[in-house]
């Protein structure tokens, strides 16, 4: 349309002419940037954001590119992008369709491995704790393998080497490309369904890191865990270490050297047994003759051969016997009556019995000091009483009266002492030794001077 | 004796080799164990004389159910 000299577009011409410019520009083209907000949503595309110091783009990752991507895409990833520009009229914006994913630095693949690595470590997969011991008598040994490679060529060969009377079953399965990783997988949960398989080889030979991928691949690790029967991994060779192998309960660097760690237990079993069945029969052989010998020994003694011999000996025997047993007797008696000596006088000095003794003693000695005490101190009474008697007499008028002197009382009791006591005609009593004189007074004489 | 008492088996013929070896048994004990001693050995070999050689590969039928038929080794085609 044209109005006035003016080119004037509609929106939806415009559009689709930058449409056509940019598609057809960049049809396939790389793309460095940052991944940030990616999201998968339920469809299982993923959206994110690829950006720079400076700008930003839409992108899309749709579900079957998704698939192909082995690593896991997430924010703040450094990215190659190779995919087409596509526009979007209806919204007006251009977005990137992203055909492939490269993380930009690592490989792709490195970069997986390490992604899923980590994550199995943390969930505590490769701890040795879980890690089962290889059966020491495998009867039934499974292998996942494919039935063409030379995995299982170089273990048949190395078994039939060492020890040809296995059992041994094959799960077959592709080792790589597509799909193989979900039958390795399916292998080993085949073999634990048998459930008589002692042990189980899941393995391939050598090839690239890509040829190896089956068994880096999180769907083989599970099954490895999953699995009630020991599993060995036997992947490539020395050189190549895969998640299977950190998973397995034990790593062989090779698939012929997981043959030679199935069989050598087993060879080694039969060594043992024969060599316990040689010192079985050796050790009764050296027994038996040294009986044997023991008897002839017995045989040709003279205990057998002069019967008055023992009895001889056993006389001389008895002679000792009771002589040492006298003495024996004696000393031990002597040493019996020596420690009942002195446990008895020690037993004396601490009993109850001698302090009782003891006291006693000590109570009658006091008892007859007591007493010779008491008779003194009587005698002491006895003579003080004497001598006070005797003053009492010399003081007594009675021992007056005896000497002839007589005791003049007045009526009222009183001693008449001096003659003016009295008056003529008062009653006096006079007492004698004996008796007494009721006395009338006729005269008193008081002494003319002294 | 089954196959499972095997590890058993081979326990017990070591713990009698031990005490013949020791010396320290009466004779008639010996002897009792001795024979024990036969036997294991012999049950022992024969579970490893019995083991044969078997290869199979594992085979699903339509309904998933697991079978085995007899594996022909690829040839060795090693210089």
């Amino acid at each position: 349309m044209s109005t006035g000299g003016r080119t004037v577009f509609t929106v939806s011409e415009l559009t689709e002419k930058l449409r056509a410019l940019l598609e057809e520009r960049f049809p396939i083209i790389w793309v460095e940037g940052e991944i940030s907000n990616f999201k998968v949503y339920g469809s299982g595309h993923a959206y994110f954001t690829l950006k720079d110091a400076n700008a930003q783009m839409r992108a899309v990752l749709f579900r079957n590119r998704a698939r192909r991507i082995r690593f896991e895409p997430g924010d703040g990833l450094h990215v190659l992008a190779m995919g087409s520009v596509e526009v979007y009229p209806q919204r007006g914006e251009y977005q990137l369709v992203v055909e492939l994913l490269e993380p930009r630095g690592l490989g792709a693949l490195q970069l997986a491995f390490d992604q899923l690595k980590a994550r199995l470590a943390a969930e505590g997969l490769f701890d040795e704790g879980r890690k089962r011991p290889l059966p020491r008598f495998p009867r039934k040994i499974g292998i996942v393998t494919s039935p063409s490679g030379a995995a299982i060529r170089d273990m048949l060969r190395v078994i039939g080497r060492r020890f040809g009377e296995l059992h041994i079953v094959l799960a077959p399965c592709r080792v790589q490309g597509d799909g193989a990783a979900e039958e390795i997988a399916q292998g080993i949960r085949d073999l634990n369904g048998l459930g008589d398989v002692d042990v189980i080889i899941a393995g391939r030979g050598g090839g690239s890191l890509e040829d190896l991928w089956s068994f880096n691949e999180e769907v083989v690790a599970r099954a490895i865990v999953a699995s009630k029967v020991p599993v060995i991994s036997a992947v490539g060779h020395e050189v190549d270490v895969t998640i299977a192998d950190f998973v397995a309960d034990l790593r062989a660097p090779t698939p012929s050297a997981a043959a030679e760690l199935v069989v050598r237990e087993k060879q080694a079993i039969v060594e043992t047994v024969a060599d316990l069945t040689h010192r079985l029969r050796r050790s009764m052989g050296r027994r038996l003759e040294h009986e044997r010998r023991r008897t002839e020994a017995l045989v040709t003694r003279r205990v057998l051969t002069d019967p008055s011999r023992p009895l001889r000996d056993l006389h001389r025997r008895v002679d000792t016997a009771r002589t040492r047993l006298g003495r024996g007797i004696d000393a031990l008696v002597r040493r019996v009556a020596h420690r009942l000596e002195l446990a008895t006088a020690g037993l004396r000095s601490a009993s109850p019995r001698a302090r009782l003794a003891r006291d006693r003693h000590r109570h009658e000695r006091l008892e007859a000091r007591l007493r010779v005490e008491l008779a003194h101190a009587l005698d002491r009474g006895r003579h003080r009483l004497g001598v006070a008697a005797g003053q009492l007499d010399s003081l007594s008028p009675l021992a007056v009266l005896a000497r002839g002197y007589s005791l003049t009382r007045t009526p009222d009791g009183a001693v008449v002492r001096d003659a003016r006591q009295v008056r003529p005609g008062d009653d006096v009593t006079v007492l004698l030794q004996v008796g007494q004189l009721d006395c009338r007074v006729i005269t008193t004489r008081e002494p003319q001077s002294e | 004796m089954s196959d499972l008492k095997f590890e058993d088996c081979l326990a017990r013929l070591e713990q009698i080799v031990a005490a013949l070896e020791s010396g320290n048994l009466p004779l008639e004990e010996s002897l009792k164990v001795f024979e024990e001693g036969v036997t294991l050995a012999r049950h022992c070999g024969r579970y490893l004389e019995d083991a044969e050689r078997r290869i199979e590969v594992l085979a699903k039928d339509e309904t998933g159910a697991l079978s085995t038929r007899p594996f022909a080794a690829p040839t060795d085609e090693e210089p």
